[in-house]
């Protein structure tokens, strides 16, 4: 069992939490996932690792909660215990070769570029960031991310905060006269595919990190395939990162709706359950 | 004159073909006996040599006769530690059984029913008394056949072992692969319990590669065993194959047997398909479409690109998969998954055989001009599966093949001093007592290392 030392509230829907978890944070990096199981009964889920602490022994996720093991998940507070967490999977992110990086985060899974950002600022290679969101509420670990970042681009589509807009406005306009070596975007797949479409005629090298339906996250069941320069790639142990010109994201994004209405009967019936 | 073989008694096709019970009921106690009466106890038991942990099987099986269930069971672990698991999964019609001079005019001896017999006369065994510890620790990497079989070996030798396992439950292909209504999971579960009484340590959600690595371990253990079997599943690389739809046998099985998603309050999906496709013609291709029909599927059909003859697949697996509805169509195979948004059809071309390949099997040869197409909603992939790159990555020393397979040698050694490698991780894909037997043999040379024998 993997203790919850430590939760936070975001956003209306979306906590922050600090699990104990010394396996898992022990050889954590950045842009690396973690998969756990809320219950006996629950789905194995990866999450992005948020944050880690490899000498506490502890991993910070974040999560909305958007379905049945996120709303289980944010029934449990401080001190409870979640049954399983595996980690840390996939490969980590290394842009340290790339010169000076832009960092593109959007919407909740946007927020976890923060670790990249502050490897880059240890480094002394503080990368730009754009941070978009729907309203400002949304804009996740914003002052972080102004500590780690050369310079800090806020998005909201609304306007309610920094430029008004999309992230891609932003990062079509830095791209025009930057002299970044790369980008990475980090979002729901439709943002990190409209992110690589914008730089695909610079070609600037474009990693998008891919959140694709797991079971395993060891390469065993193959959920997890990619299409990428027409090759099958596993996001959990070839990836998760890609090159997000070369992802056949069209394909990608049938594969990770899928499941997606066996999940929405699942998760009301819980609920009413749970009443 | 022999008695004629007594076969035990099987669940009803119409029954079983819609629930995950348990096909095969096994002996009653007065039939074990009966058919334990029908061996001849040779002086010089062929049936001993077919069997690659070579379990003395004249002596359980007089015990057996003489109604001692547990002395039988007792001669069985000596030499095998999962009698309940071998005596459902050995192929016994090609090992011990095909040895039996009964054999083929009045019936082999019944082995394998009287294994598991035997086994289950006392599921996950008594817990054999503490062995004097001796200061050595072994690391033993994922809790399948092979590690199983080498850890319960080494605690007999007083060795301390940690069994790390990147699943959250302990048993490798035991319990996410094989099927339940082959090998029912409390069977499983009960020979890990019993592990861990005689004094196994076992460590769930660890990815050793990741959470650890090789070195790690190293520094805190005297001998490390990787026993991380063969999970890569493997895809034809056919047009369609990524459409949603198309799975692995490894994804759909690991669903439904390590996450139980057929059961109502699973909250891990899996598909329904109603005309479902398995390619592949082994028996984790039979357990992918007798389950596909266990939930639901009014059409299953296995396609094979060559002919009964060389199905890969247990015959009892074909015909009991044959009796509950699923169709063979051999001498088939795909050519491309079609489909808008997820698969909705199969193009399918017909095959012949051709010249043996290099092990030994006749070539499916295409036939010009007989593409077919079949409709599909859901399409499974059961090709046999390799080695997983995750471990041998993080551990460059580590000498593998080209298919990624660990190089070790007859006693089990790895290019790495101090490691030992078994089982399908150190083979490529084979059966669960293969894996035990080079779990057995790598235990040999560890306790040899250690002074103990």
């Amino acid at each position: 069992m993997y203790k919850i030392l430590k939760k936070r509230k975001l956003y209306d829907n979306v906590n922050e939490y600090v699990i104990e978890a010394p396996l898992a944070a022990k050889n954590a990096r950045p842009g690396q996932f973690i998969i756990l199981r809320v219950d006996e009964k629950g789905e194995r889920v990866p999450f992005t690792i948020a944050d880690y602490d490899s000498e506490r022994g502890t991993v910070t996720i974040l999560v909305q909660t958007v379905g049945a093991t996120t709303y289980e998940l944010s029934l449990k507070n401080e001190g409870d215990c979640i049954q399983d967490f595996v980690g840390p999977l996939g490969n980590p992110t290394d842009l340290t070769s790339y010169g000076k990086v832009l960092l593109v985060g959007g919407g909740i899974g946007g927020a976890v570029i923060h670790p990249q950002a502050k490897l880059l600022h240890s480094l002394g290679k503080a990368p730009d960031v754009v941070l978009g969101a729907r309203t400002k509420e949304l804009l996740l670990y914003i002052d972080e991310m102004r500590r780690y970042s050369h310079e800090l681009f806020p998005m909201t589509d609304d306007g309610s905060y920094g430029g008004k807009g999309f992230v891609t406005d932003k990062v079509r306009e830095l791209i025009a006269d930057g002299d970044y070596g790369a980008v990475l975007a980090v979002g729901p797949m439709p943002m990190m595919q409209a992110v690589a479409e914008v730089t695909r005629p610079t070609r600037l090298k474009t990693i998008v990190s891919m959140n694709s339906v797991m079971v395993d996250g060891t390469g065993m069941c193959g959920c997890c395939r990619v299409t990428v320069g027409g090759e099958r790639k596993y996001a959990c142990v070839d990836g998760p990162e890609f090159d997000g010109h070369l992802v056949d994201f069209d394909e990608a994004r049938l594969r990770q709706a899928f499941y997606r209405d066996r999940e929405k009967e699942h998760f009301c019936r819980i609920r009413g359950e749970v009443k | 004159m022999p008695e004629p073989r007594n076969i035990p008694p099987f669940r009803n096709a119409e029954e079983r073909k819609r629930n995950f019970e348990e096909v095969n009921l096994g002996f009653d106690r007065e039939t074990a006996v009966k058919e334990a009466s029908r061996c001849l106890q040779c002086k010089n038991p062929r049936c001993r040599e077919g069997c690659p942990v070579g379990v003395n099987i004249p002596a359980f099986i007089l015990k057996i006769k003489n109604g001692d269930f547990r002395g039988a069971r007792d001669i069985i672990t000596v030499d095998n530690n999962l009698p309940s698991v071998c005596g459902r999964v050995c192929p016994q019609e090609t090992q011990c059984e095909s040895k039996c001079v009964l054999g083929t005019k009045f019936g082999a001896v019944a082995i394998g029913a009287l294994e598991r017999f035997a086994g289950d006369f006392v599921i996950g065994g008594d817990c054999p008394a503490p062995q004097k510890k001796i200061d050595k620790s072994v690391a033993v990497v994922g809790s399948g056949p092979a590690g199983l079989s080498l850890a319960a070996d080494l605690l007999k030798h007083g060795i301390s072992v940690t069994i790390f396992e990147a699943f959250h439950v302990a048993g490798g292909v035991l319990s996410y692969g094989i099927p339940e209504f082959r090998l029912p999971k409390y069977i499983v579960q009960a020979e890990i319990d019993s592990l861990i009484k005689m004094g196994a340590k076992l460590v769930t959600n660890a990815v050793i590669g990741k959470s650890l690595t090789i070195q790690e371990l190293k520094d805190k253990f005297d001998y490390i065993f990787l026993g991380t079997g063969a999970g890569l599943p493997s895809f034809m690389n056919i047009p369609g194959e990524g459409l949603p739809g198309v799975s692995s046998a490894n994804e759909f099985l690991t669903r439904v047997n390590l996450m139980k998603a057929m059961e109502e309050d699973s909250a891990t999906p899996v598909q329904r398909g109603k005309n479902v496709i398995v390619v592949g013609a082994g028996n984790v291709a039979m357990d992918a479409a007798r389950t596909a029909m266990r939930l639901g599927a009014d059409n299953v059909t296995i396609v094979y690109r060559r002919s009964r003859e060389e199905m890969p697949a247990r015959k009892e697996e074909i015909e009991h998969a044959e009796e509950e509805g699923i169709k063979m169509l051999l001498l088939t195979s795909p050519v491309a998954i079609l489909g808008d948004k997820k698969v909705e059809k199969v193009r399918l071309i017909r095959t012949e055989l051709g010249e043996p390949d290099e092990r030994g099997r006749r070539r499916p040869i295409e036939i010009p001009g007989s593409e077919f197409e079949l409709v599909a909603d859901e399409v499974i992939m059961a090709l046999g599966t390799s080695p997983n790159p995750v471990l041998t990555k993080s551990c460059p020393e580590l000498e593998t093949d080209w298919r990624g397979i660990i190089k070790v040698d007859e006693f089990g050694h790895t290019s790495v001093p101090g490691v030992y490698a078994g089982g399908d991780a150190a083979t490529g894909s084979a059966t669960v007592i293969l894996a035990m037997s080079a779990g057995k043999r790598a235990a040999m040379s560890i306790a040899h290392e250690c002074g103990v024998i």
